[in-house]
């Protein structure tokens, strides 16, 4: 069932349930940061599609257009914090942390710099534009930098709280946007707990624990239902901070469980998959199924068709589940 | 910063033979390093640290100082020999250039040091950082200046010429690039491995106001500097043209550096001498 203290969406399973995107948190987030005279967004010609419009329009001042040139963009972010202003780089992850990884590495992390990079348009939801604009392999490539902390919102309401976490954080900060409209998880009054692991959905006697990361986390959760109605009872756990990871709340989970499965938008390699197999082969060693891009690209089409396509859906998810369980024991 | 008479021009002179002997000094110790750039560039760190800087050797964050950053990081012993003869940490510590648990790391780490404004080594980045801190500095109307040490060769590298675009763009007047035209690079000259000429010209399609000195030439950088900082209707950039391994006897010597040489080959064993200094010392590059 859905955990009841974290008051999340109670028509989360309606057929209608309501959707909106996450970079839409963004957005609304960087509006209310904007009353703070020290924070400042950037952008690499990708103002509309990162919603930075509406900061533009209401603190002009500090908003600044660098165009297509994302290493630019971060370099002077860099810069700006050095002058001790708080800024958002904003632009699609392929791209940023993508293109601009080493600028990145060697201005804002190697100086544990206050720059929050904001990558939007990450994983196959991505859709039409296809593989080339489709970020998934951004959480193995930032996972390794010390020092940088890595938020993952599963949904629109959680993606604004994030945004605004990140600005209280001192130091650098990867946040991770979507595209598509993607179902509400939460509500207004879930807790965002910096650091910390959520579980969504709980059963008693759970058999499985399945972690998963941003709005892909709502297929985990029609997986889980489904699978109750089936006999298996299993834990869903939110990961929303993917570094630092809530590495005593993930040994917990799994101590509950014996047998994991990990689901992302994202390779398969180096994400979500790979922290949770870090902590585990350390601590807790237990049979683990990963739910992700299985070392390939994908292309341009629905959001929904690829998921469905590329293995990462509901039943992909229950596929997986079973097949843990054989080897659990 | 006040007149330079011709007694301040001398005191510099002899500070900047005092940096390039610890220079080489500094390279002798660590084993490995980069000789050529900063030594071509000693004479334009003096007039920054002695003369035209607004800055506290015993107050390396001094809220209103002027920024110098470095982009080109390699050629950071230059930096840390005058940040010593300046006071910012004592001589002997140069002795530990590169080596474990050194506060002066091979390429500048802005962490290990107090000074170094930003962190460079991989090139082309420093005038996008310079550009922020500039661009910070007009939001919370400050008045210091940041002046950008770029090298020729970094021009390679695409996001320079992205900054270039932006700080033209926004007529970013308090800041200024200063351009090291050295003419070499690690695989030869400039001009063979990927030339840049006409260089004045693409920076002044690019919305800069250009001025050319000999960067050898402690009254022509003042001089510039000066000039630069009295335009306020575009960025400056100062296309200072050095000699690499300037004040090296056994290079002055042996081997002019103006225009081409009469040799490639020469040219080549020339300039392996010169990044080794005659074998007392590992090149980066070798």
């Amino acid at each position: 069932m859905l955990n009841p203290y974290l008051k999340l969406n109670p028509k989360i399973f309606d057929k209608d349930v309501e959707k909106k995107a996450t970079r839409d948190g963004y957005g609304e987030a960087l509006i209310e940061l904007g009353e703070n005279p020290n924070v400042v967004v950037l952008t690499g010609d990708l103002s509309e599609s990162t919603r930075c419009e509406e900061f533009a329009e209401k603190f002009p001042e500090r908003f600044f257009e660098v165009g297509v040139a994302e290493q630019n963009m971060a370099a002077i972010a860099a810069g700006l914090a050095e002058g001790g202003k708080i800024p958002f780089i904003s632009s699609y992850a392929a791209f940023s942390p993508g293109k601009n990884w080493e600028t990145i590495r060697t201005t804002i992390i190697y100086n544990h710099s206050n720059v929050k990079i904001a990558g939007h348009h990450a994983g196959i939801m991505t859709g039409p534009d296809g593989a080339t604009h489709q970020a998934t392999e951004d959480i193995a490539i930032t996972r390794p930098w010390p020092g940088i902390q890595i938020l993952v919102a599963c949904d629109s309401i959680e993606a604004k709280k994030a945004t605004i976490e990140a600005a209280k954080i001192k130091g650098p900060v990867y946040l991770r946007y979507s595209r598509d409209k993607s179902p509400i998880i939460t509500t207004e009054g879930t807790p965002f707990e910096l650091g910390k692991l959520q579980t969504f959905w709980l059963s008693e006697n759970p058999q499985v624990s399945i972690f998963a990361t941003g709005y892909i986390l709502y297929y985990a959760l029609l997986a889980a239902k489904e699978l109750e109605e089936e006999g298996i009872k299993s834990l869903v756990l939110n990961v929303s901070t993917i570094k630092p990871a809530d590495e005593k709340g993930i040994i917990a989970a799994v101590k509950e469980t014996g047998a994991v499965v990990t689901v992302e938008d994202h390779q398969v390699a180096g994400g979500l998959g790979g922290l949770i197999s870090e902590i585990l082969a350390k601590n807790f060693p237990a049979p683990i199924e990963f739910i992700g891009l299985q070392d390939t690209f994908a292309e341009s089409g629905k959001p929904e068709e690829l998921i469905e396509k590329y293995g990462m859906g509901k039943n992909a998810i229950k596929k997986a589940v079973k097949k843990v369980l054989k080897r659990s024991v | 910063m006040g007149d330079l008479s011709e007694e301040k021009l001398k005191e510099l002179e002899l500070k900047a033979v005092k940096i390039r002997e610890l220079i080489i000094s500094m390279l002798v110790e660590a084993g490995s390093g980069h000789s050529a750039g900063p030594l071509g560039m000693a004479d334009i760190f003096t007039a920054f640290y002695f003369h035209i800087l607004n800055h506290n050797p015993k107050n390396p964050n001094l809220v209103d100082r002027d920024r110098l950053i470095l982009s080109n990081g390699h050629i950071v012993p230059v930096r840390y020999a005058t940040m010593a003869l300046a006071g910012y940490f004592p001589i002997e510590e140069l002795k530990t250039l590169r080596k474990i648990n050194s506060r002066l790391q091979g390429h500048p780490h802005a962490g290990s040091l107090p000074g170094l404004e930003t962190t460079s080594g991989p090139l082309g980045e420093g005038l996008s950082q310079a550009i922020g801190i500039s661009l910070a500095a007009k939001l919370d109307g400050k008045k210091f200046h940041t002046y950008c040490l770029t090298s020729d060769g970094e021009h390679q590298e695409g996001n320079t010429w992205e900054a270039v675009m932006f700080a033209g763009k926004h007529k970013i007047n308090n800041l200024t690039n200063i351009i090291d035209r050295n003419n070499i690079q690690i695989d030869g000259f400039t001009e063979d491995v990927m030339p840049l000429e006409p260089l004045r010209e693409k920076y002044e399609a690019f919305n800069w106001h250009v001025l050319e000195i000999d960067g050898n030439n402690i009254r022509a950088f003042v001089d510039a500097v000066r000039v630069a900082r009295a335009i306020y209707e575009k960025p400056v950039c100062i296309i200072a043209h050095t000699i690499p391994g300037k004040g090296v006897d056994f290079m002055e010597k042996d081997f002019h550096w103006h225009g081409m040489p009469p040799d490639k080959k020469q040219a080549k064993k020339a300039l392996s001498e010169l990044r080794t200094l005659q074998g007392k010392i590992v090149s980066e590059h070798e």
